[in-house]
């Protein structure tokens, strides 16, 4: 059993289906992609991992979410509250509001620790201001004294992740870690989260609608489209046989060095809000290969080699 | 901050020579001669012309002014017509007990309103919502004089337990602190039960739940925090309503204090007094609201760096 | 019925807050206007023989010292109490509207003047303002309506203000400046109007507040002047009775609660329905 389960996850918003049926495994070590455009639903599955669905009115509406073993959502909420920071931490979009603006970073770094390893103020201090070392923040002492506004976003990002580090968790959810941040700065970003991955041994669910990112760092991917699952594989497999039209395209998409100009690809169409879902396979109205049936079937996950697509006529030949 | 206050302070200056200036014109404002205005009825020439000569009533209007603003400035008021005494004298003997009503009103209203305000916020939708929200409603809506009169009926008048007028046992102060003090509960409350709620909607407090803190915990560690930066500011603009409160009140109430010294000089015509009055309330408005100011200046870093 | 329906005030009607406070305050104005059909008594028909009786049949809310009907008196009372409001808050909000569009379409040193002037008036109790203005002008009916009116201005500029200078950079009123619309034309045509409708909401908010005031000034003994029954007056001389006929004050001060009440409810459930409490979070 992987160390990270999600199987036929579901959630609901009010009377809205956000999300339907999604499933993925992860396990430590790994990086896991989850792709998709804005309002595929890609920060609702973040929530719903971490249990916050009920601070935006959500909930979860069916399927399971196993952590190591243990079925989340059977779990009270202060079982659940435990987990959250100590064995799972998230880092959310926008570092620019993710901390307190009338606190200190180094406090606000410490907080995890004293609660959930039990430190002592002085230890807890010291322990975040290694941490914002390796990090790679200069001067750590001292940045531990300062407010969020003296900090440019590379460096409070930094100290998020840190914070996410603080209580030694084994699952870290990145929600769009870099997309509020300068290019130069994402790359540095990423590549920090990778080396963390292979040096601690964390699972880490990288959230992202950047291909290239997911080019970059990832072991596998899931690609999600209007709240379900489109396709998911290893990296190397996506990209070399992508087997759903939306993925196909997601790819094409990724802007090349020494491309014509002129000639930069956009997929047709807008993602459709939650109540505008399409019958059927949920991307046919911006498909090329749409056909009735896909108006009229919803396509089922099938495994294709060593990855699963949702897709009536996928561009995989069956293996066998 | 210290160069903060000098600058606050420097604005106030016009604003305290504006109000000075309407104080002044009252009495020349009032129909007929200003010297009647200031005198007993039957003052023999004599009194008359030692009025006109400490107030230089036959020189020019902006002398006068002068004249009277060199005066207030000195500490001299000017003399009471009905009570014979130096205008100064009956403030100085009123203002104490407004001090008092005004202050523990201010206290009152501050700390039971950030309280329920909280309660309402992080306990939203329960019981306890709803019953501060009917508070609210009803120290809103309600004229407060009337409200004191209410009291007065109940607690003084039905069940005895406190005075029904004047300020001769700290029991009497109750009622008119509560009076005036519901009025500000409901202000305050609304305004951090509001704000609180909207801190509550910002990333900061999702990574907070992320973190694993309980939500009780956030609400009371950190949201609150934030909230009371509105509190501080609604406080700061609206402090004058505890001046006419307690002007109001203090009439309800018959207690002695400058707002009933006020209204009873301006039922009598007596109008050194009103305009004395009138120049300490004004003051105490303006103090005030300097002082809520540089409270949130102390508050909020951002502010002080603003006057620059 | 569906275009009345579909407008803002005919939403704010369908809630139950907002029908119920209309209702209420239809109710109110009714009495107000028919006051001389409706009341049982003329309110200054003395009766000396049945002073301070508690309230019975012949009398719904009981007499007062002078055995005067004291349901009458309300209800004639909510003519003046109404009416004074009304017309002080009516004035107010159309001085208060020039002064801030002038404020904000002129700008410079005319915009500082005006808004120092009414910043300053902003942070003092309307209460203190009134009685400034009743010090020079005497008790009254007219010292009233102008205290009231003055007391309440600093707002009604402000909010314009706020209004005017937000929607003066927009593109409609620079097509209108360069085709060559005059000043007064283009705050008259296009900028007020546009502005008009949190300064009426926030004008209609203070319509209850002006009724408190009125009635505070009443009773001070510095308001509206006997004979002519005022809500604050008859609570003034029922505290002389405050032991003997606590109905004498209990009466009008339901009658204010009512009427602020109604008030402030329909205007909030008016606001919610235009949607612009934002525009009004500064006052």
């Amino acid at each position: 059993m992987a160390f990270l389960d999600v199987h036929d996850l579901s959630v609901g918003i009010g009377p809205l289906q956000p999300l339907d049926r999604i499933s993925f495994a992860l396990d430590k070590g790994q990086i896991l992609g989850l792709v998709g455009e804005s309002g595929s639903g890609k920060s609702l599955t973040a929530m719903g991992l971490m249990g916050l669905l009920p601070l935006i009115g959500g909930r979860v509406t069916g399927g399971s979410i196993r952590l190591d073993g243990t079925e989340l959502g059977d779990l009270s909420e202060p079982t659940y509250r435990a987990l959250r920071g100590r064995r799972m931490a998230l880092i959310s979009q926008n570092p620019m509001t993710s901390l307190d603006p009338m606190v200190r970073v180094g406090e606000q770094v410490d907080q995890v620790s004293r609660m959930h390893l039990g430190l002592s103020g002085a230890a807890a201090r010291s322990r975040s201001i290694d941490l914002l070392t390796q990090l790679r923040i200069p001067d750590a002492a001292t940045v531990h004294q300062h407010y969020p506004h003296q900090m440019s976003g590379g460096m409070k990002q930094r100290v998020v992740i840190a914070m996410a580090l603080a209580g030694n968790p084994e699952l870290i959810i990145a929600d769009e870690p870099t997309t509020a941040l300068d290019v130069t700065i994402q790359a540095q970003i990423i590549q920090i989260l990778v080396d963390l991955v292979r040096l601690r041994g964390l699972a880490l669910m990288l959230i992202t609608h950047d291909m290239g990112v997911v080019a970059q760092a990832c072991d596998q991917v899931v690609v999600l489209y209007a709240g379900r699952v489109a396709e998911a594989n290893t990296v190397a497999g996506i990209f070399a046989r992508p087997a759903h039209p939306y993925t196909r395209s997601l790819i094409d998409c990724i802007p090349r060095l020494g491309q014509a100009p002129g000639s930069l690809k956009g997929i047709p169409g807008v993602v459709p809000g939650v109540g505008n879902y399409a019958g059927g396979c949920r991307f046919h109205p911006r498909c090329a290969l749409a056909q009735a049936v896909c108006q009229q079937q919803v396509p089922p996950l099938q495994t294709r080699g060593q990855g699963r697509v949702a897709c009536h006529f996928s561009l995989v030949a069956t293996d066998g | 901050m210290f160069v903060y206050l000098i600058r606050r302070l420097l604005l106030l200056l016009p604003v305290f020579l504006a109000v000075s200036v309407v104080v002044f014109m009252i009495i020349h404002l009032v129909p007929g001669d200003p010297i009647d205005n200031m005198v007993q009825i039957g003052a023999s020439p004599q009194q008359r012309a030692i009025l006109v000569a400490r107030y230089g009533l036959d020189q020019p209007l902006l002398v006068q002014y002068g004249v009277w603003l060199r005066n207030m400035l000195g500490g001299d008021l000017g003399d009471a017509i009905v009570m014979r005494q130096p205008v100064i004298d009956l403030i100085a003997e009123n203002l104490p007990h407004s001090l008092r009503l005004g202050g523990l009103a201010f206290l009152f209203s501050t700390i039971v309103g950030i309280t329920t305000g909280a309660l309402a916020a992080i306990y939203k939708d329960s019981w306890i919502d709803r019953s501060v929200m009917t508070l609210i409603l009803l120290g809103s809506t309600l004229p407060s004089f009337w409200l004191g009169l209410l009291l007065i009926l109940l607690f003084a008048v039905q069940l005895e337990w406190f005075p029904v007028s004047g300020a001769r046992s700290w029991t009497a102060l109750v009622l008119p602190v509560l009076t005036i003090g519901l009025h500000g509960v409901a202000l305050v409350s609304r305004v951090t039960r509001a704000a609180m709620l909207d801190v509550g909607r910002r990333d900061f407090v999702l990574m907070l739940h992320a973190k694993g803190l309980s939500h009780r915990r956030i609400q009371l560690q950190h949201v609150l925090r934030h909230a009371l930066l509105p509190v501080a500011t609604i406080l700061s603009l609206r402090i004058g309503w505890i001046v006419g409160g307690a002007v109001t009140i203090e009439f309800v109430f018959a207690r002695p204090g400058l707002g009933s010294l006020l209204i009873t000089s301006l039922a009598q015509r007596d109008y050194p007094v009103v305009q004395g009055c009138l120049l300490m309330l004004a003051m105490a408005v303006m103090l005030g609201t300097l002082l809520g100011d540089l409270v949130q200046a102390a508050m909020d870093p951002r502010i002080r760096e603003q006057l620059r | 019925m569906g275009r009345i329906r579909g407008s803002a005030p005919g939403r704010a009607l369908c809630t139950w807050r907002g029908g119920l406070s209309a209702g209420c305050l239809m109710l109110v104005a009714l009495a107000a206007l028919l006051a001389p059909w409706v009341a049982p008594y003329a309110y200054d028909i003395q009766n000396l023989s049945a002073t301070n009786q508690a309230p019975s049949l012949a009398h719904w809310l009981g007499t007062d010292e002078f055995g005067r009907d004291v349901l009458s008196r309300i209800i004639y009372g909510a003519r003046t109490s109404l009416s004074v409001a009304m017309a002080a808050i009516g004035v107010s909000v159309l001085m208060g509207m020039c002064l801030g569009a002038a404020a904000a379409y002129f700008g410079g040193a005319l915009d500082r003047a005006i808004s120092a002037v009414v910043d300053l008036t902003w942070s003092f109790p309307e209460v203190l303002i009134a009685l400034i203005f009743v010090a020079i002008l005497g008790p009254g009916l007219y010292s009233t309506m102008i205290a009231i009116s003055i007391a309440y201005l600093a707002q009604f500029s402000r909010l314009t203000r706020a209004q005017i200078l937000a929607i003066k950079g927009e593109t409609y009123i620079e097509a209108a400046t360069s085709l060559g619309g005059g000043h007064l034309h283009i705050v008259f045509r296009h900028l007020l109007p546009n502005s008009l409708t949190p300064v009426i909401v926030a004008g209609m908010l203070a319509t209850g507040d002006a009724i408190i005031l009125e009635a505070t000034l009443g009773f001070f003994g510095l308001g509206i002047q006997p004979p002519k029954p005022s809500w604050g007056a008859m609570m003034s001389s029922g505290t002389a009775q405050i032991f003997l006929a606590p109905w004498t004050i209990i009466g009008p001060g339901v009658a204010i609660a009512l009427a602020v009440l109604s008030i402030n409810q329909f205007g909030d459930a008016l606001i919610d329905a235009l949607d612009i409490r934002s525009k009004l979070r500064e006052t």
